[in-house]
């Protein structure tokens, strides 16, 4: 297991480095040094010197991936890439380029109020989807199937940001059961979380709904609940007993790839309730164009995204003892 | 559900001497040398002190001294160091100099930085990472001092500005004037690579040179290099010597940058581990101000709470007419500042803003021009009032007039719409006509607006009311109605036909194509565009879009590829030097990266603005002026545009307030009376529970086919 | 003189690839049978119907050519070399159509169907005095839907964001099924190196991630693009095709995200395909590998492709919404339901509301997101046979 586990970290590597590349390559072409500084100087008595001495205080002036001028390993190491990408991989964030605010810090206290408003949203979620989903499976083939399709579709086919103006809207405006928007730390945080929770539930529930539910379908289509049914097990105790345990690894393929993910944040959710996380960092950083904040926050993505998959892969092997570690 | 509440706000906050006020986005710098904008003015203005501020209530503005004996009258001297008179002309004029008198017995606020062991010696320099394991905050410091104003902060903050690693933006302007600021700057650069060469030597290839700044800053030692313009007389006066005559250095003086800063707060924060923990000049101010920072979290809320070391300081005792009668001046002789705390939220969203400002859990708000209708009516004698749903409330409107305006320019070098010959005059002032800035205010700023006539804003020496300050080629004067009139549309056509575009179509008759280059995102960009579009249209010209990103934007414009733009300025200080030198030949962007952005360039416009730029105000200041904006109302380098006009909102239960365009220290004059704000906020804030009973049972109704449902499976399963 | 931009070719191929379905189902096996199965559905037919509406739509605004310009007496203008001049601005059949709508603009906002506008304005009346009240319209009840904050109708604003809808939903997919079932194939079909390769590749890809990815891309190559509106000379100089167009960006970046999850599935889909009989056969034969992923394997992977396009398609349109409110969706003067929501966000706070662009925009995308679901699960269904079974 523990060799698996290893191996399966090794060859995320390669993928880290290409992720790396990649961004440094984007992020360089993209928005060359110049860009940067004239954006960060601000609107005023901008002057090319300015930029200049910008650029140089900043490690920007070294050349973008080979330094002719130099000798030796200085000959890689005196780059923007070298300086500014490569110390990623050992998760050193450095300073944003507008600010010069320390990014690493600046994760590690934001990301806790993306968790705090994440993590009920996807439990409760994913809570609510199985049970749904359960009972359509369980009604299958009645109107409250066909009815309870049709809301899933329906729900899923209104954009998140009709449910999130709306539901400011209403509950925060109108009927005055919330802050509109705001966070506070710890306890207090309360009362700001429950909006954009109710908000983000009720925005993906359907296309979650409808998910599990072909998921129990199809589990219950197979020939081993058709014995347990024939030996008259009760509908619900087939759902429950049987399908549900066999529905597992599909869920927890859709499950646990999101979790790391969840101390991403949302982009959409943090900046229209104004809550501190990670993705109203990303949002800010792309509109004032701090690329260094933009760089750390791909490279954080996707090392986020490759502990989902080793997870998922792990996780399957404990659900299911048919899955061998090869 | 009972419990449900929209107060944003802890329970225990209720009833305190606490003012809400918000911003939209996290300020970048909070450092006097660096921060240049308005929301970071807001914050730092109650925080640091320079030697000048505008008084509260005078009109026109006026300054005044701030813990400096008066405002400094400038000595001038010529090559040989002889005095000269108080108007020697400028050429005459060798040296300029300020002397400037500190008051004794300012304390800067309590500062780590200033917390000294039993030996006088600094208490929290050298920290190592473990040191400050558990600090997060500058309130995390145990130990706090404070010490006097002396004249050497002011001289320190002054050479601050020149440090290269600071990139204060107003460094290379004031090079210009302050004797041998850009010298000690240059050496300052020096010294700084020098430092950076002598780390690379010890480090060899694995030199990063942003990782090592950041775990060990470079502090350069200033008093290495001489600096003649800054000199210290005794502890408590200093000079500030100008290489020119420049009357309008004082009103520099009145800015942020000027500020003192204690040499021990930067050394403070120039620590590695600190900086590593984001504990920077940048974040956590150190001032004489009536506040200091308490909590700085720009992603959520920074507080600001009273300084418990402010210097006595009193409300204003006099103030402009009617001041007395609106009960500004009730508090005359008051010591400042009133409030306890100040609240900052971050707000970027305009529709929760303005929606917890009805709800009254913020004291002040702007108004946006979706929420105006709902605010403001225009009465029959065409003045803005409350609407009465705002009345019924008690909120009350405050005006004001900003020293900016919002233009929009040819490039005077372009071919087709640039150059000074009489049809190209022409075809600018058809433009100028067609753009009808009237309904461009009524329509994106709800009236909230001046159409401009000329570059200077009413408020500033120069600005002419009625019928002598109209721009005589787009609007003419309505006698009987006392007012301006734009031209025709049918005269702009004409206009273009004299300069060969009848119809908007050149000689070969292709039609006229003018790109229009502007840096506007947002939600009212793609209307406003459509709206220029529109307006262009109407004389046959057809008007490329060319939104771009503001990097882009600033490019372009510093290459002059471009041929229309918008953009706007906001004036530095209320003089009309800061608003014509952007029409200035020897300020044009493309030769000489100034402000000049559509390059125009006039030998006569040019000679009496330098003329113009050494008067005090004055008639004869006022007849070059008025000269000045014939000549630029003629050639039409732009299509003078609109000042906008601010409309801030205000809570009955906020006192003392009155707009100041230019102050942005205005915090310590207002007043709050908590218990009416918290009477007001109950009966405002009303939870309706209604709906979601009204859901609950829906959801209980909806149910009840699938109990059946379950309940018939069950039946058929026993039979 | 016509213009067709790289976005237009994106909806003639979808055309085209509409007819030749329509004509293939009649003909092949798997096709045939599948489209009696989607027959029997009259919510899937329905949903093809508004569908075929939408398609309909964006291909009048699709067909764009520029007019001659003429002068004052109706003669076309000449220019001096002789040749005929044309106006920079390329209209399509839709604008057209619609000139009414396009034109008759109002000053600022007035509701459905109204005769006044919908704000208080300073009217002078005729003794020099101002009052306030509403003014009458241009165009009164002529507007359907109201006219937004400029005077633009919104019923027409709306009708252009279809073409936007449908060229982000099914243009993204199309641009990329090439690369996908290239990479797929050989991946899943040659396995070892090749594989390895292909799976570093989109593994790489798609843990970056999809929105800052987006962002990066649109600033390096979206500013330049044409954004509606008129023409630059830059572009209209290279002749009729108009290659730099920001939608075709939005679409490429998009797919570039999104293609991870086609070509994963392609593989799959060819690995179990390899070890079928006549294909292991073939290769015993000694059909070359080409012969037999051009004969058998792509054949064979097609309903996956059709089956992602489908279900792709909701999504994607939900997301350029998303992508507008965030700054990087199409230009502002090109129709698009995410600007319209942008711009609606803010007149919900104001008093009394204007609804009737959040209206009309919720409206018009609900109404092609909804039948694209259904249609697409009716899809699935029918050419899946893994989830026929019910």
């Amino acid at each position: 297991m523990l060799t698996y586990i290893i191996r399966r970290i090794l060859y995320a590597i390669p993928i880290v480095i290409g992720v790396n590349l990649l961004t440094a390559l984007l992020f360089f072409y993209v928005n060359t040094p110049d860009d940067m500084a004239r954006k960060i100087l601000g609107e005023k008595n901008v002057t090319p010197a300015a930029i200049e001495n910008w650029k140089r205080d900043h490690g920007y002036s070294l050349p973008s991936f080979i330094n002719g001028k130099e000798r030796g390993a200085a000959r890689l190491t005196q780059t923007i890439f070298f300086q500014k990408s490569v110390p990623l991989l050992w998760l050193d964030f450095g300073r944003s380029d507008r600010n010069n605010i320390d990014i690493g810090s600046e994760i590690r206290s934001r990301m806790w109020a993306s968790l705090a408003i994440s993590l009920p949203t996807f439990t409760l979620g994913v809570f609510l989807e199985i049970v749904f989903a359960m009972a359509l499976a369980y009604f299958r083939g009645t109107y409250l199937d066909l009815w309870g399709v049709v809301l899933g579709v329906v729900m899923m086919s209104v954009s998140a940001l009709f449910y999130i103006i709306g539901g400011q809207y209403l509950l925060g405006k109108e009927l005055k059961l919330f802050p509109i928007s705001g966070y506070d730390h710890g306890i207090y945080s309360m009362k700001f979380l429950v909006l954009p929770v109710v908000i983000g539930v009720l925005s993906s529930v359907g296309v979650g709904i409808r998910f599990y539910r072909t998921v129990f379908l199809e589990e219950t289509g197979k020939d081993y609940i058709r014995t347990a049914r024939a030996k008259g097990l009760s509908e619900g105790a087939v759902l429950f007993k049987h399908a549900l345990k066999n529905a597992m690894i599909p869920i927890l393929t859709n499950v646990v790839v999101s979790i790391p993910f969840l101390f991403y944040g949302s982009l959409l959710m943090e900046t229209f309730f104004a809550i501190p996380g990670l993705g109203s960092f990303t949002i800010d950083a792309i509109q004032s164009q701090d690329f260094a904040i933009v760089r750390s926050m791909v490279y954080l993505g996707s090392l986020l995204y490759i502990a989902g998959l080793i997870l998922t892969d792990i996780s399957y092997t404990l659900v299911d003892p048919r899955v061998r570690f090869e | 559900m009972a419990g449900c509440t929209n107060d944003p706000y802890r329970s225990s906050e209720k009833g305190a001497n606490v003012f809400y006020t918000t911003f939209n986005e996290p300020p970048k710098h909070l450092d006097p040398a660096r921060a240049y904008s308005s929301d970071e003015y807001d914050l730092i203005g109650q925080i640091y002190e320079p030697p000048l501020q505008y008084h509260y209530l005078a009109r026109p503005y006026e300054l005044e001294p701030r813990n400096t004996g008066r405002v400094p009258e400038p000595l001038y001297y010529d090559k040989e160091m002889r005095a000269l008179d108080h108007d020697a002309p400028a050429q005459r004029v060798w040296r300029a100099v300020y002397e400037i008198k500190v008051n004794k017995g300012v304390m800067y606020q309590p500062h780590p930085a200033f917390a000294t062991d039993a030996f006088g010696k600094a208490l929290y320099l050298g920290l190592k990472p473990q040191d400050v394991k558990d600090v997060h905050e500058i309130k995390d410091f145990r130990a706090t001092g404070a010490r006097e104003l002396k004249a050497d902060d002011y001289i320190y903050g002054i050479m601050r500005l020149a440090d290269p690693q600071i990139e204060s933006p107003v460094l290379s302007i004031l090079e210009k004037y302050i004797l041998g600021l850009k010298e000690f700057s240059d050496l300052l650069r020096i010294d700084l690579e020098e430092a950076r060469a002598r780390r690379r030597a010890v480090r060899g290839a694995s030199y990063n040179q942003t990782v090592d700044e950041k775990e060990d800053p470079i502090a350069l030692d200033y008093r290495r290099h001489p600096l003649p313009g800054v000199e210290k007389v005794d502890d408590h006066t200093f000079r500030i010597t100008l290489k020119a005559k420049y009357p309008q250095f004082v009103y520099w003086l009145a800015m942020p940058f000027f500020s003192p800063l204690p040499r021990e707060a930067d050394l403070f924060y120039k620590q590695g581990p600190l900086a590593d923990r984001n504990i920077t000049l940048d974040r956590f101010p150190v001032g004489t101000g009536p506040y200091m920072i308490d909590t700085f979290n720009p992603n959520m809320e920074i507080v600001l709470a009273r300084n418990k070391n402010f210097h006595e300081e009193g409300y204003p005792r006099r103030g402009e007419e009617g001041d007395l009668a609106s009960g500004l001046l009730r508090d005359a002789g008051k010591d400042l500042p009133f409030i306890d705390r100040i609240v900052f939220k971050l707000e970027k969203e305009a529709i929760p803003r303005w929606n917890k400002f009805l709800q009254g859990y913020y004291d002040t708000s702007g108004i946006t021009s979706d929420s105006f209708d709902q605010a403001v009516s225009v009465s029959a004698a065409g003045r803005a009032e409350l609407t009465d749903a705002m009345k019924k409330k008690g909120i009350r409107l405050a005006t004001s007039v900003r020293p900016s305006t919002y233009y929009c320019g040819f490039n005077m070098l372009d071919g087709a719409v640039g150059g000074y010959g009489p049809d190209k005059r022409k075809l600018r002032q058809a433009v100028s006509i067609a753009l009808d800035y009237e309904e461009y205010i009524e329509i994106f700023n709800n009236g909230r607006g001046i159409p401009a006539m000329s570059p200077l804003p009413p408020g500033i020496f120069g600005h002419i009311e009625g019928a002598d300050g109209v721009d005589p080629y787009v609007y003419g004067w309505d006698r009987a109605r006392n007012r301006p009139v734009r031209k025709s549309i049918e005269e702009a056509r004409r206009l273009m036909e004299e300069a060969g575009y009848p119809g908007g179509r050149d000689g070969e008759g292709r039609p006229l194509v003018i790109t229009f280059d502007n840096p506007w995102t947002g939600v009212d960009a793609s209307t406003m565009i459509n709206w220029y579009i529109k307006r262009f249209k109407l004389l046959g010209i057809q008007l490329e879009n060319r939104t771009t990103d503001y990097n882009r934007f600033q490019e372009k414009m510093l290459k002059g590829n471009f041929q229309f733009f918008c953009w706007g300025w906001n004036a530095d200080y209320p003089d009309p030097e800061n608003f014509l030198f952007l029409l200035a030949g020897p300020n044009s962007k493309v030769s000489s990266q100034g402000e000049n952005v559509s390059n125009y360039s006039s030998p006569e416009f040019d000679r009496l603005f330098r003329i113009m730029e050494n008067m005090d105000n004055s008639p004869e200041r006022l007849k070059v002026i008025r000269e000045m904006l014939s000549i630029a109302q003629r050639d039409g380098p732009w299509v003078w545009g609109y000042h906008p006009v601010a409309f801030a909102l205000l809570h009955d239960w906020v006192g003392n307030v009155k707009s100041n365009a230019m102050a942005n220290n205005t915090m310590k004059y207002l007043k709050i009376d908590a218990t009416l704000r918290e009477r007001r906020r109950e009966g405002w804030n009303r939870p309706d529970l209604r709906p979601i009973w009204a859901i609950a049972i829906v959801l209980a109704l909806g149910s009840i086919p699938a109990i059946i449902s379950i309940v018939r499976k069950r039946a058929g399963k026993k039979k | 003189m016509p213009i067709i931009l790289s976005t237009d070719l994106i909806v003639y191929f979808l055309i085209a690839m509409t007819v030749y379905f329509s004509v293939g189902v009649r003909r092949e096996g798997t096709l045939r049978t599948a489209w009696h199965e989607l027959k029997r559905k009259r919510l899937a037919m329905v949903s093809m119907a508004i569908l075929a509406v939408y398609l309909g739509v964006a291909l009048l605004d699709s067909i764009r050519y520029r007019d001659a310009v003429v002068d004052g007496n109706g003669a076309a203008v000449r220019s001096a070399q002789g040749s005929t001049v044309y106006s920079p601005q390329a209209l399509s059949l839709l604008d057209r159509a619609f000139a009414g709508s396009r034109l008759d603009t109002e000053k600022t906002y007035s509701a459905p169907f109204a005769a006044h506008l919908y704000t208080k304005e300073s009217v002078e009346l005729a003794d020099g005095t101002v009052a306030r009240d509403y003014p009458e319209l241009k165009h009164p009840g002529g507007h359907w839907l109201g006219t937004d904050k400029v005077g633009n109708d919104v019923f027409f604003a709306a009708l252009k964001g279809v073409r936007t809808g449908v060229v982000i939903g099914a243009g993204t997919t199309i641009i990329i099924i090439p690369f996908a079932i290239f990479f797929g194939v050989i991946a899943g079909y040659y396995g070892g190196a090749v594989d390895d390769i292909v799976q570093y590749v989109y593994t790489t890809l798609s843990s970056i991630p999809g929105v800052l990815l987006i962002v990066a891309f649109m600033l390096l190559f979206g500013g330049s693009g044409y954004q509606g509106g008129f023409i630059s000379e830059k572009d209209l100089a290279a002749g009729v095709f108009v290659p730099n167009d920001r939608l075709f960006w939005l679409c490429l970046i998009l797919g570039i995200t999104s293609w991870t999850d086609l070509c994963r599935l392609i593989r799959g889909e060819t690995l179990k395909l390899r070890e079928l009989e006549y294909v292991q056969a073939s290769r015993a034969f000694g059909v070359s590998g080409l012969r037999i992923l051009y004969r058998h394997i792509v054949p064979n992977v097609m309903h996956l492709v059709l089956i992602t396009f489908v279900l792709q398609f909701s999504g994607l349109v939900l997301a350029e919404a998303v992508l507008s409110y965030i700054g990087i969706g199409v230009g502002p003067e090109m129709g698009s339901w995410g600007n319209m929501i942008n711009t609606a966000r803010l007149e919900l706070s104001r008093e009394p509301v204007v609804w009737w662009n959040l209206l009309a925009a919720f409206a018009f995308m609900f109404a092609i997101v909804l039948p694209a679901n259904i249609f697409g699960d009716a899809v699935r269904d029918a050419l899946d046979p893994r989830l026929r079974m019910r």
